[in-house]
C-alpha cells in the first residue's frame, strides 16, 4: 500500500511509494497548507449539513467526515481540463473544482435534482452526482473514448491533453456497470483513472462481500493496472493520482486507483451505523483520520499556531454561510415541475401544465 | 357481495403492513425449507431488516444461510434467484427500492416471465420480489410507482397489497405461487414512520395469527356506494376512501375498490360495480400515460360501455419524472383534494 504520512503523522514513504515521489516533490508547503485547509473546511461543512439535517432543513445527507484525505489529495492532481464523474460523497471535491457548496445542500433539501452546470467553465467539469450506485462508470468510460476520437489526449501537450477520473466506492465494484465500464476502457485503451475510495462499508455490506482479492487488482484480469494507497493519507492520494493521470493522458490507457479511506459516519442520515459496526473498528479508524495526521506534519514542519487558528475561523465562517443560505432557500414554483422534461415543447406537458395553472386559479376563483 | 372485507373485530391483534409482510414472509420460512431471502442489507443480526425495516428480527431466526446479504449486483441478485427457483426453491429477491427493478429487467423480462413458455411448462420460476414504491422526498431514481411496466410482461403476476390483513395474505399467495410475483408495496405505508406523510391514518389491521391466504387475482370493495365506482391503490385509496368521506356528507356514495392485484385483475369486480354506479374513475400514483389506470379503462369501455352514464376519468401523477421537493412532489401525485374535486366533476356530468 503506497503511504508517504504515516497516522502518526511522520513523513515516511512506503517501498511501494518509489515511483511516486516525483510528484509530490514538486508540492510547496503553500499546497500542504491548501489541502489542509480544504480537508478542515469541507469536514465543518460535512458536520453543518448533518446539523441541518437533523433539524429537518434537507431531507437526506451523505456525510464525508474520514474520506477527505482520498478527495482532496486526487482532486488536487487533477488539471482545468480533465473530466471529473463523481458518486454522491465527493464534496470536497466539487469544493475544489469550483462549486459553490450550496449547490449541494440545494440538492439534498430537495430543490433540485442536479444543480451546479458541469459545463459552466467555472464548475471546472464538475459532472452532477450520481445516485444509481455505479452507473456513472460507463458514463466516464463513454466520455473518455470521446476525448480519444476528438484528439483531445496524448498530442504530446500534458497542459491541455484530457483525461477522465470517476470516482466510485467498494459497494460499486460489484455492479454489472463498473465491470461493462473496466471491458470498454480496457479495449479502448481510454485516458481514464477509476478512483475507488474503499471506505470499507456498502451501508451494512462489508468490503468483505464485494471482494475476495483487493479492490485494486479487481482491474487485473480486464488488462487495467491498479495501485493501492493509504486514502487517509491526501500526500499518498496526491502523489498517485497525478502519476495516473499523466499516464492516462499520454495514452498509457486505463488504470484503477483503491483508496483505502473509512466512512466515519452514516451512509447517509437514513442509517444507524452502530447497527452493523462495532465501535472497536470506528474508534480504530478515528485513529488513523487524515486531517490529523497533517496537522501533525504541518506542525513539525513549522506552522504556528495562528495558523490553524485561522483555518478554523474561515471554516465556520464557512459554515455558518452555508447554514444562512441554506434556511433562505425557497422551493421552486409548480410551473417548474413540466420543464426539463423533453427538449423541446411537447403537447403532454403543455396539457397537462394548463390543467394545473386552471386547477389552481380554481381554487382563488372560489376564494 | 361484499364478503372480501377483512375482519374488523378490533379487540384482536392489529399489525403494520411491514410487520404482516414479516410475519407472512416468517411463517412461510418455516413451513417451507425452500424459501429464502436474498439481497443487499437484510441479513445483520440486530440490524435494521432490510430498506424499509421488513424483515426485522428474521436474521436472528433464520441466520445467514437462509438470509443471504450480497454484494450490491442486482442482476446477480434476480439471476442467481432464477435460478435458485427453476431448480425448485422459493426465492425472495429484495432490489431495495423498486426502482432497482431496472437493474435486473433482462432476468425478470426476458428470462424470470418466458422460463414456463419457452420451456413448454416443464420449467417455472417461483419467485417472489419486493417492491417499494411511491414519493418520499427521494426524488426521481428513489420514488417511482413502475408497476404498470410488469402489467404489460405476460408471465408475471403483479400486486399492490395496501392494508396488513392483505398484506399478509398475499404475501403468503404470492410465495405459494408457482409463477414470479411482483409485491408492490408503499413506503408511506409501512407502518408508524410513515404515519405523518400519510396523513396521520391508522396503518394498523386486524391479522389473524395463523397463515392464510389472500388469492392473488381477487379485489376488495373497501367503501359500499351506488354513485360513483372509485378505483385505486396504496397511499392514493387512502386519499380516495378519505374524499368519498368527505362526498358522503354532500350526498355522494362512492364505492371505493382496492383491485389488489393489478395482473391478473379482477375486472368482474369493477364490470358490476360500474353496471350498478354508472360512473367510474380510477386513480394512482404512478403517471398517466399507460398506466394500469389506462389498460383498466380501456377494459371497462370494453364491457360496460352501455352502463356507462359518464366519460372513465383517470386521476393519476403528471407525465414528468419525480421532483424531490416535498411541495412539488404532492403538485405532481394525486391529492385528495383533487380526487375529490375530479369525483364531484364526474358526478355532475
Amino acid at each position: 500500500m503506497v503511504q508517504l504520512l504515516t497516522p502518526e503523522g511522520k513523513f515516511a514513504p512506503s517501498a511501494s511509494a518509489e515511483e511516486f515521489l516525483p510528484y509530490f516533490e514538486k508540492l510547496t508547503d503553500a499546497d500542504f497548507r491548501k489541502f489542509y485547509t480544504d480537508m478542515v473546511t469541507v469536514r465543518r461543512y460535512d458536520t453543518e449539513a448533518t446539523n441541518l439535517q437533523r433539524q429537518g432543513q434537507l431531507a437526506l445527507w451523505v456525510p464525508s467526515h474520514g474520506q477527505e484525505g482520498a478527495q482532496v489529495g486526487s482532486a488536487y492532481a487533477t488539471k482545468d481540463q480533465d473530466h471529473i464523474f463523481p458518486a454522491y460523497r465527493e464534496h470536497a471535491i466539487a469544493h475544489i473544482r469550483g462549486v459553490d457548496l450550496i449547490e449541494l445542500i440545494r440538492q439534498f433539501k430537495g430543490i433540485t435534482h442536479g444543480g451546479w452546470n458541469p459545463f459552466d467553465p467555472k464548475h471546472k467539469n464538475f459532472h452532477i452526482y450520481t445516485l444509481v450506485i455505479g452507473s456513472h462508470a460507463l458514463h466516464s468510460t463513454g466520455y473518455a473514448m470521446g476525448i480519444t476520437l476528438d484528439g483531445k489526449t496524448n498530442t504530446g501537450t500534458p497542459d491541455t491533453d484530457e483525461a477522465v477520473i470517476v470516482y466510485f466506492g467498494d459497494g460499486a465494484t460489484s455492479q454489472g456497470d463498473v465491470s461493462e465500464a473496466f471491458v470498454f476502457a480496457a479495449s479502448y485503451q481510454t485516458p481514464q483513472v477509476f478512483f475507488v475510495q474503499n471506505n470499507h462499508w456498502a451501508i451494512s455490506v462489508p468490503v468483505s462481500v464485494q471482494a475476495r482479492v483487493p479492490l485494486y487488482l479487481r482491474g487485473t484480469g480486464f488488462g487495467i493496472p491498479g495501485t493501492q494507497i493509504d486514502g487517509n493519507d491526501v500526500f499518498a492520494s496526491y502523489a498517485v493520482t497525478a502519476k495516473h493521470l499523466e499516464d492516462a493522458r499520454s495514452g498509457k490507457g486505463p488504470s484503477l486507483i483503491e483508496a483505502h479511506t473509512y466512512r466515519i459516519g452514516a451512509h447517509t442520515s437514513s442509517d444507524d451505523p452502530t447497527k452493523y459496526r462495532t465501535d472497536e473498528e470506528l474508534q480504530g479508524w478515528i485513529k488513523k483520520d487524515p486531517i490529523a495526521r497533517l496537522e501533525t506534519y504541518l506542525r513539525e514542519s513549522g506552522a504556528d499556531e495562528k495558523f490553524f487558528t485561522s483555518v478554523h475561523e474561515q471554516a465556520a465562517d464557512f459554515a455558518a454561510d452555508i447554514r444562512r443560505r441554506a434556511v433562505e432557500l425557497t422551493a421552486p414554483g409548480p410551473e417548474s415541475i413540466f420543464r426539463s422534461v423533453y427538449s423541446e415543447p411537447h403537447p403532454v406537458m403543455e396539457e397537462q401544465q394548463a390543467w394545473l395553472a386552471a386547477y389552481d386559479a380554481s381554487f382563488e376563483e372560489e376564494a | 357481495m361484499n364478503n372480501n372485507a377483512s375482519p374488523t373485530n378490533t379487540d384482536e391483534r392489529r399489525l403494520t403492513i411491514a410487520e404482516a409482510l414479516r410475519e407472512a414472509i416468517a411463517q412461510e420460512m418455516e413451513r417451507d425449507p425452500r424459501v429464502f431471502l436474498i439481497g443487499e442489507d437484510i441479513g445483520i443480526p440486530g440490524g435494521f431488516g432490510g430498506a424499509f425495516g421488513v424483515y426485522l428480527g428474521l436474521p436472528e431466526k433464520f441466520g445467514h444461510e437462509r438470509i443471504i446479504d450480497t454484494p450490491i449486483s442486482e442482476k446477480a441478485i434476480a439471476g442467481a434467484a432464477v435460478g435458485a427457483a427453476l431448480m425448485g426453491m422459493r426465492p425472495i429477491p429484495d432490489m431495495q427500492y423498486s426502482d432497482f427493478l431496472f437493474e435486473c429487467m433482462d432476468e425478470l423480462v426476458n428470462q424470470a416471465a418466458k422460463m414456463r413458455y419457452m420451456s413448454g411448462g416443464k420449467l417455472s420460476v417461483p419467485l417472489v420480489m419486493r417492491c417499494p414504491v411511491g414519493t418520499a422526498n427521494r426524488g426521481a431514481q428513489h420514488g417511482q410507482c413502475p408497476e404498470s411496466y410488469f402489467i404489460h410482461v405476460p408471465g408475471i403476476k403483479v400486486v399492490a397489497p395496501s392494508d396488513a390483513y392483505v398484506a399478509k395474505g398475499i404475501m403468503t399467495a404470492a410465495i405459494r405461487d408457482d409463477d414470479p410475483v411482483l409485491v408492490f408495496e408503499h413506503k408511506l405505508l409501512y407502518g408508524s414512520k410513515g404515519r405523518e406523510q400519510a396523513g396521520g391514518l391508522d396503518l394498523t389491521a386486524h391479522v389473524p395469527e395463523g397463515d392464510y391466504v389472500f388469492p392473488i387475482g381477487r379485489g376488495l370493495i373497501k367503501r359500499e356506494g351506488h354513485h360513483v365506482t372509485v378505483v385505486a391503490t396504496h397511499l392514493t385509496l387512502y386519499r380516495c376512501l378519505a374524499a368519498a368521506a368527505e362526498l358522503a356528507l354532500e350526498g355522494i356514495e362512492v364505492e371505493v375498490i382496492d383491485p389488489v392485484s393489478l395482473q391478473p385483475f379482477d375486472t368482474d369486480l369493477i364490470f358490476s360495480s360500474v353496471e350498478k354506479t354508472g360512473r367510474l374513475l380510477i386513480a394512482h400514483e404512478d403517471t398517466l400515460t399507460g398506466g394500469w389506470g389506462a389498460e383498466l379503462a380501456a377494459r371497462v369501455a370494453d364491457d360496460c360501455v352501455y352502463s356507462l352514464e359518464a366519460p372513465i376519468k383517470r386521476v393519476a401523477a403528471h407525465d414528468v419524472p419525480l421532483p424531490v421537493a416535498p411541495i412539488l412532489e404532492q403538485t405532481v401525485v394525486p391529492s385528495q383534494e383533487r380526487i375529490t374535486r375530479e369525483i364531484r366533476a364526474l358526478c355532475a356530468m
